[in-house]
């Protein structure tokens, strides 16, 4: 079993998801048959091959390198929770 | 009952045969008779006339004027909500427009409401959505079937002729899928054709956006529309976008079709085989050379699939902290305690498993034996249609392994769940355009699907097989 109670922890915190005990039993249960069933990449060989990260063949277009303000703050804003005086506001970080 | 196509329907109007008040108050009717589907996440008929009072203003030419289409809720719409379909979205209300919707605005399209999906795209049957399952309109009394998914609010829209067209995204099968359940067009053009700005991102490197139709036609027209360069997303290709309805061409004579050995799967029910045959004889009779092809490293696509599409979602969900926008948790004594809460409860459960599964993958230690190794054996994949179309002009395999499916059927393995998108997901690692179309039905009389895939760009090839396989099929 290659995810156990710790590491679906240790992930969960990671992802910042909080799981109960139920849940995390489930994804323990789920994530080992899938980690399990891409276990059969294993059987390729892929000795020299080249990662695919990006399957674009065009070249990336350059801009010209100047600045633009859109003093859109606002806008920005209009979807947040809760914003204080022009900025999102979160719960106290430092004591 | 016979569906009237956008090409007749642009004629209509512009023979003043219809007006677009008649036409837009027509679907509208429809619409609201059609509720119980489930189709849409958002639909207000206030809003629908408020375009329509408009755009009658407005005397200027335009393509596709007054065309009721409908938008997967993925699209930022300054005009109505997007959701992605899940709580963590549930009130959010774009300040922005997405690339595709602007282009369809401008065009003088009616958005007749926001479609369901799976939520954040992640998902087969719409059945992952916050908001609901879609039911598939050929659904019979009292036995509901799945629309497919993800995109299957917008599949659902048009085969219930709720729309004239609809968008769709597909990161490994989520426009062609639900368009074989469904009976209609999907078309998933190549990687970088259609700008990525606006859509709420799920995997980038494979996520594109596309078309649903009633025909081949209709889809090509509307794909031109869509298509075109974006220097807001860095994949954007600059290519010319031909006018791909002017160019539609179904003779076939002297092309080549690639049939790939590989997607003779074990368990692949007889009537798939069946009409993936007939499709081969119909396009031999138009003089198209049938070339046997091998793609050999297929069967490895879905686990490649699934562990690059969860890795690259886990990073760009990160967004969804219930600080920018979205929701945010009552439940919030601490920052950290703040973002745990609000995406326990602003997630459902498969986008969580594919958070996790995606941070497993990427995270130190792992990141080598399963990422890394997934990016290579993609190259293999893309490499494999690479010398493939050397040999033939265009691939044709059946969509999907089955026709819809009960809504209500158990799918709680999720690899089996996966399994839906076996012959859809390749082109997608591989970046290639794709169109499914209605292709012969099962005893059940559903709707099943044949899938053209094309070279990068060669969207032309693969609109002009498939009005060519179309025309000899009705």
């Amino acid at each position: 079993m290659k995810i156990d109670k710790n590491t679906i922890n240790k992930i969960a915190r990671l992802s910042r998801i909080k799981l109960d005990d139920k849940e995390s039993e489930d994804y323990i249960k789920d994530l080992n048959s899938i980690l399990d069933w891409v276990e059969q990449l294993n059987e390729v060989n892929t000795e020299n091959v080249e990662p695919l990260s990006n399957i674009s063949s065009s070249i990336l277009p350059k801009r010209e390198d100047v600045s633009k303000d859109n003093n859109s703050s606002e806008e920005i804003l209009e979807n947040a929770p809760d914003k204080l005086e022009g900025f999102f506001a979160v719960p106290k970080v430092v004591e | 009952m016979s569906k009237s196509s956008l090409k007749q329907t642009l004629k209509d109007l512009d023979t003043k045969k219809i007006s677009i008040r008649e036409l837009n108050q027509d679907y509208l009717k429809r619409i609201k008779e059609k509720d119980n589907l489930n189709v849409f996440i958002h639909f207000s008929e206030e809003n629908v006339l408020k375009q329509l009072d408009n755009l009658e203003k407005d005397n200027s030419a335009k393509k596709l004027k007054g065309i009721p289409i409908a938008i997967k809720d993925l699209f930022c719409t300054k005009s109505m909500p997007t959701t992605a379909a899940s709580k963590i979205l549930e009130n959010f209300n774009p300040t922005y427009e997405s690339f595709v919707t602007q282009k369809l605005l401008d065009e003088g399209s009616i958005f007749v409401g926001k479609t369901n999906l799976d939520e954040f795209a992640m998902g087969s049957a719409t059945n992952t959505s916050f908001f609901g399952n879609t039911i598939n309109p050929l659904s019979k009394e009292n036995e509901p079937l799945a629309p497919g998914g993800s995109s299957g609010g917008s599949a659902a829209a048009v085969a219930a002729d709720l729309c004239l067209g609809a968008t769709g995204t597909d990161t490994g099968g989520s426009i062609r899928q639900p368009a074989s359940f469904c009976g209609v067009v999907g078309i998933k053009p190549t990687y970088g054709l259609c700008s990525r700005w606006g859509i709420a991102a799920f995997a980038s490197s494979l996520d594109q956006a596309g078309i649903f139709s009633h025909n081949v036609e209709d889809a090509s027209i509307l794909l031109q529309s869509i298509a075109g360069f974006d220097q807001r997303d860095s994949t954007s290709a600059k290519v010319d976008i031909p006018n791909y309805f002017e160019n539609l061409d179904d003779d076939l004579n002297g092309k080549t079709v690639g049939i790939p050995k590989e997607y003779s799967i074990d368990g692949t029910p007889m009537e798939i085989s069946k009409i993936w045959e007939d499709a081969i004889k119909v396009l031999e009779k138009k003089g198209v050379k049938i070339k046997n092809i091998s793609l050999p490293h297929t069967k490895y696509a879905l686990p490649t699939y699934y562990i690059i599409a969860p890795a690259e979602a886990s990073s760009n969900l990160a967004r969804y902290d219930g600080v920018k926008y979205g929701f945010r948790s009552d439940e919030i004594n601490s920052l950290d305690e703040m973002y745990e809460n609000t995406r326990a409860q602003g997630f459902g459960r498969e986008v969580k498993r594919r958070i996790l599964i995606g941070t497993y993958v990427l995270s130190a230690g792992y990141y080598d034996a399963y990422y890394l190794k997934a990016q290579k054996v993609r190259k293999l994949i893309a490499d494999d249609f690479n010398k493939a179309f050397k040999e033939c002009d265009f691939i044709v395999t059946p969509t999907a392994p089955s026709a819809a499916f009960p809504l209500n059927e158990k799918q709680n393995d999720p690899i089996k769940m996966y399994l839906n998108d076996v012959f859809t997901v390749p082109a997608s690692l591989a970046g290639l355009p794709g169109i499914s179309i209605p292709f012969g039905k099962d005893k059940n009389n559903l709707p099943l699907g044949i899938q053209i895939l094309g070279k990068h760009f060669d969207e032309q090839q693969v609109f002009n097989a498939a009005v060519s396989l179309e025309r000899s099929y009705e």
